[in-house]
Order: structure tokens, then sequence, then C-alpha cells
């Protein structure tokens, strides 16, 4: 689904992923975990396509295509797609024209499903709202899996949505989640894949992926089991990491 | 002396008078001089091309869904109608000589003096329209009173009372437009409004200019206990020079008022436009909102609330895009409060689109276009009560055209 090659970013002049290398493969689901600053949301800014993040070597591949230098809008409608951490407001646009004109872009408007999913989760109310306009910390996020279920993305990227959510949501958030990537099905059947940013990993109660990498001062420099991965870094934070990695 | 003497006196002593805000127009270059065009029977025998001129500014020739109509061309009334009962709809120079009593009215919402414009009017009078609903008639239908300049260099001088008696409602649809041959001219409207005890008035008001029209409104509202004023302006065709500041005063307990204008100034154009509100008696209240985009002309947005009785709540909003290097956007809002128990409050804004909010949305997968066309609308898309679908459906086209004629985004 994703194969990323020797990726070197800067932003404003300064390189934020150096060399990073990453493979995601068809149905499959991984977790990102890394201290503050170490470039994560920068890692899934450049897949999306954020002009800030400009390329200086390597490349990307979306289904076996060269991405590198193809516009965001134009990644959006091959099938990326993101869940902001923080999204801006935008004012005087509704949530309910977005969900529309995001569905016609990847299929055909199907208002039901708009309104089923809205209330699903819980943002029937939010539909003639301005985008994010007012929105609880909860509710950001969940607006966000409500605009990736009208767009139906192949490739799903999630910066922190566990993030500011009660533990009554997570789950329900989890859920979506889950939906989106299709669990359940079997691994040859899933078509969906996700990368997931995650820092406390309370999203990882519902959402089982199967892979987990760290990164560290932009680079991915440690892949294994999720479970694992967390319980390492809940008990001995990322110094432990990095003290290993710099002894190997 | 008699009244209507002492202030055609006071008009030719404000000959001269610049107003205080605009470029000063040399009205000496325009003629004040037509002739006469006569009647229609129907507003379906006017002109193929004036019919379509006429509805792009808000007025509908079948008069559908009309409770009456008013159409000026040039210096002459060509149609007028009325389908409801409690209302009346006729030329201001006809119901002059009908209802003594309207002396009364005349120019008390707006000085005579106030500039060489109002002086214009006064001197040069081309008739403009009466529309009043009778005490206690609920006209729910709009009714549409259409100015239409369509001889060069001519100063269309027009003078209009809208009147809504005790606990009676009116809507008026009113749009001001030029031929298609007309490149130069001026207009000069006066209108008063006198909105009694209980009463309900929604004006909304498109200009559709040309490139070299200049275009003086002066506009003055009385608003008596509870009357409800609302004005919605909408100019986003191309206009030479532009300049009003229209006043509503609210002098009856729990009067209310509201402005919005909606601006789009293309490069060659000069736009001042303000909204004044003040608040005389307690409990008032009163909005003012001012969306403006420059895509490369000159905007000059006013605000200036008044506020000199207690328990007033106001609030101005200005704010505006630039959509172009070259364009402007001055926002000037001003509270001026006169006791300590009123609620007044301000916000103003102006720049270009956030490219945050260009790019969240093209993370959707819209392109540029589409996304700052989404944001433009969203941008003119503010609660106006009262503003007819047609008139929703003009500021559409108006985007519409921008973006794909001039490359607007």
């Amino acid at each position: 689904m994703l194969e990323i090659e020797n990726l070197v970013v800067s932003i404003n002049g300064k390189t934020i992923l150096k060399e990073l290398s990453l493979s995601v493969g068809q149905g499959q689901i991984m977790t990102l975990f890394g201290p503050n600053g170490s470039g994560k949301t920068t890692l899934l800014k450049t897949i999306m396509g954020f002009p800030a993040c400009k390329v200086v070597s390597g490349h990307m591949l979306f289904k076996g295509e060269d991405i590198t230098s193809l516009g965001m809008d134009e990644r959006g409608r091959r099938g990326i797609g993101l869940a902001f951490q923080t999204p801006p407001v935008v004012r005087g646009v509704k949530l309910k024209d977005v969900l529309s004109v995001t569905m016609g872009k990847r299929g055909v408007i199907s208002e039901e499903k708009i309104v089923s999913d809205a209330q699903r989760l819980k943002l029937a109310d939010f539909l003639c709202r301005d985008i994010n306009h007012g929105f609880s910390g909860g509710e950001i996020k969940r607006s966000e899996l409500l605009q990736l279920l009208a767009q139906n993305p192949d490739l799903l990227l999630f910066d922190e949505p566990d993030s500011g959510v009660d533990l009554e949501n997570i789950k329900l958030i989890g859920d979506v989640i889950n939906d989106l990537l299709g669990k359940g099905k079997v691994r040859e059947k899933k078509k969906k894949s996700g990368l997931i940013i995650t820092h406390a990993g309370y999203i990882l109660e519902y959402v089982n992926p199967d892979k987990a990498c760290i990164m560290i001062e932009g680079s991915i420099r440690c892949i294994g089991n999720p479970r694992d991965i967390l319980k390492e870094i809940q008990q001995h934070g990322y110094e432990e990491c990095v003290r290993c990695l710099s002894s190997k | 002396m008699s009244e209507f003497k002492i202030i055609r006196e006071k008009a030719r002593e404000a000959e001269k008078k610049p107003a205080l805000f605009g470029p000063d127009i040399e009205l000496a270059a325009y003629t004040s001089e037509a002739e006469d065009i006569g009647r229609v029977a129907t507003l379906v025998e006017l002109s193929p091309e004036m019919k379509k001129t006429a509805s792009s500014a808000g007025i509908d020739p079948a008069e559908q869904d009309r409770s009456g109509s008013f159409f000026q061309v040039n210096n002459s009334v060509l149609f007028l109608s009325t389908f409801e009962s409690g209302l009346e709809v006729m030329s201001i120079t006809e119901a002059l000589k009908k209802y003594n009593w309207l002396k009364d009215y005349w120019w008390r919402a707006v000085k005579v003096d106030a500039d060489k414009y109002t002086a214009q009017a006064e001197l040069n009078l081309h008739h403009g329209y009466f529309i009043r609903a009778l005490p206690g008639a609920k006209v729910t239908m709009p009714v549409q009173a259409c100015l239409f300049l369509n001889r060069e260099m001519f100063s269309q001088n027009v003078h209009n009372i809208i009147m809504a008696e005790e606990g009676s409602e009116l809507h008026i649809i009113a749009g001001c437009t030029t031929g298609k041959d007309v490149k130069s001219g001026i207009h000069v409207g006066i209108s008063e409004f006198y909105i009694k005890k209980n009463a309900h008035i929604s004006f909304s008001m498109i200009h559709n200019w040309a490139e070299e029209i200049a275009a003086r409104p002066r506009t003055g509202a009385v608003i008596e206990e509870k009357g409800v004023y609302l004005s919605n302006y909408i100019c986003m065709k191309p206009v030479k020079t532009l300049q009003m500041y229209p006043v509503a005063r609210c002098i009856g307990r729990g009067a209310v008022a509201r402005f919005n204008s909606i601006l789009l100034a293309k490069e060659g154009s000069n736009m001042d436009v303000g909204s004044r509100v003040i608040l005389s008696a307690p409990e008032c209240r009163a909005e003012i909102v001012a969306r403006t985009i420059t895509t490369g002309g000159d905007i000059i947005s006013r605000g200036h609330l008044v506020g000199e009785a207690p328990y007033i709540k106001a609030h101005l909003e200005c704010r505006g895009l630039i959509l172009k290097e070259k364009g402007r956007i001055y926002a000037i809002p001003e509270l001026e409060g006169k006791l300590p128990n009123i609620d007044m409050s301000h916000e103003a804004a102006v720049g270009k689109i956030a490219e945050e909010e260009i790019q969240y949305l093209m993370s959707r997968g819209l392109t540029a276009e589409e996304a700052t066309a989404a944001i433009v609308r969203g941008f003119l898309d503010i609660d106006i009560k009262g503003l007819p679908q047609q008139i929703k459906d003009e500021i559409s086209k108006a985007i519409h055209m921008a973006e794909e004629g001039e490359h607007l985004f």
C-alpha cells in the first residue's frame, strides 16, 4: 500500500525526517510511537502532501504509484486520508457540506449515510455547524473520523485519535477506526491500511495493530510487537529506547 | 415661508457642499434631464434585455411571490402594482399630493442639507417610491422596487419613503441597476424609513452598477417602540464610486436595527460603505455585520454604534477578505457608549484566507479552487433573516461568475 524510501524532509529549512524508510502493506495496521518532536506528525503530513513539508530526497509510493510530487488534493482523491490532531476552524463552512463534497470525490453522495454516521458518532447536531467551531477536543476527534467515513480512503492516517478524549468516547472512536480499517475480515480480504500515532496508547485497548515502530529524531528506529513496545515505553520511557538503540 | 420652501432653501445652500466621505463628484458633469418614457401595462412587456438586467437585481418581471411592484427608469415611473390590501405603492410625487401629512416625514430621517447629493435630490427630484403598510397589515410577500438608470451621463435623483404603520409587517426587495449600454451616470437615492410601534420592515437592496457609475445613496431610519428594521445590502458588481452611510435611530423602547452588508470590490471599484445605529431608548438592540471582499478594489468598511440609553445591547462585526494583492480593505468600527449600563462590542478582522484552512479541505480531496470557493461562500453566508432566495441565488451567481470569468481565486 505504502512504500517510503530514504525520505528526507525539511520544514522551513530544518531537516525533520532523516533517511526514513517504512512499508505498510495492504490490510496492515501500524502504530507509530516516539517522543515529542521526533517527527511523527511531520511523517503523516508528508504522506498527505502538506506543502510545508519539503521532500529533499527519497520517494513515496502509494499502491505502486510515485506520489512524492502529487498535490494533497490528488492524494486525497487517490485514497489517502488524514484524521488531524488539531484541525483548523473553517468559519462559514458547514460540516455537512464538507462531508458531501468529500463523499462525492470518492463515490456517490448518500445523505442517509452522512446522517447515520453522524448519529453513530454523536454528531448529528453538528452537521449544520461551522466545521470545528466551538467543538470540544473529543468532538473534533469524532468529526475527523466522520470525515474519513465520508472520504472512505484506503490508507488511513490517524494523528493521536485518542488525545483529549474521555474513556467512553475512546471506545466509540476505537470501534469506528476498526470499522474503517475492516476489522474482523481475514487479512487477505482487508483492503485498508492504517498508520496510527498514539502517545498514551489508550486506543490500543480497542484497535489491534499488526506492528509498532518507534521514531526517534526523524527516523524509524525500532519495529516490533505493539503491546511489547508500549509496555517498554510505559515502564522505561523513550530514554531507554535511545540508550538501547545507541548501544546497538 | 412654507415648510417645503424652507427645505428648498436649505437644499440650495448645500448645493456645493461636499460629502463627509467618498470622492467628491462634479454633479454639473451629469444631466438631470430625460424624456418621459410613459408607462407599461405589465413588467413582462419590458424588453428582454431590461428584464434580464432587472432580474439580476432581484426584480421578478412576472411578479411571482410579490405583493406589489414599483419600476422607475431614469425619471419615469414605468409601472406600479399592489396585490394586497393594507399595502400602498405609489410614486413619491403622487403620495405627496395625496397625503398632506407626508410633509411631516419629508426629510426627517435624512437631512436635506447633509451634502450636495441630498441637495440635488431635493432640487432635481425624479420621483422615487412611497411604500406603506397600513396599521396591522401583515404584508408577508415582498414588494419589489426597481430603480433603473438607462441614459448615459444621467443623474437619477430619487427620494423614497417606506413606512410601516403600527403593528404592520413589510418586506421589500430593492434593485438598482443600469442598462447594458450605459457606462457612466450617477444615482442619488434618498430613502427614509419609518417603523412605527411593533412594526417590522425588512429591506433587501441589491446594487448592480457598471464600471463608471457613481452611487450616493442617503438613508435614514426611525424605529419606534419594539419596531424592527432589518437592512440587507449587497453590491458585488463593479462600481466606480459608491459611498453611503445609512443611519438608524432606535427611538422607542425595545426597538431593533440590524444592518447586513456584502461587498465585493473588483479592481477599479471604490466603495466606502458604513452603517450607523443610534440607540437612544432603553432596551434597544442593534447589530451591524459587514462581509467585504476585494479582488483589487478599495473598500472602506465603517460601522458606528452609539449607545445613549440604559440596557441597550449592540454588536458590530466587520470582516474582510483580501483575495488579490492590489486590493485594500480599511475597516473602521466605532463604539460610542454614553452610559455605564450598556453592552456594546465589536469584532473586526481583515486578511487573506488562511492557508491551513485551504489545505485542510484539500486533504479531503477538494482542489485549491474548490476549497477557496467553499471558504468564500461560507464567509458570505451570514445568517440574513428576510433575504429572499432570489438574492441568495444572485450572490452565488456573482461568486461563480467571478470564479469563472476572472479567475478570481
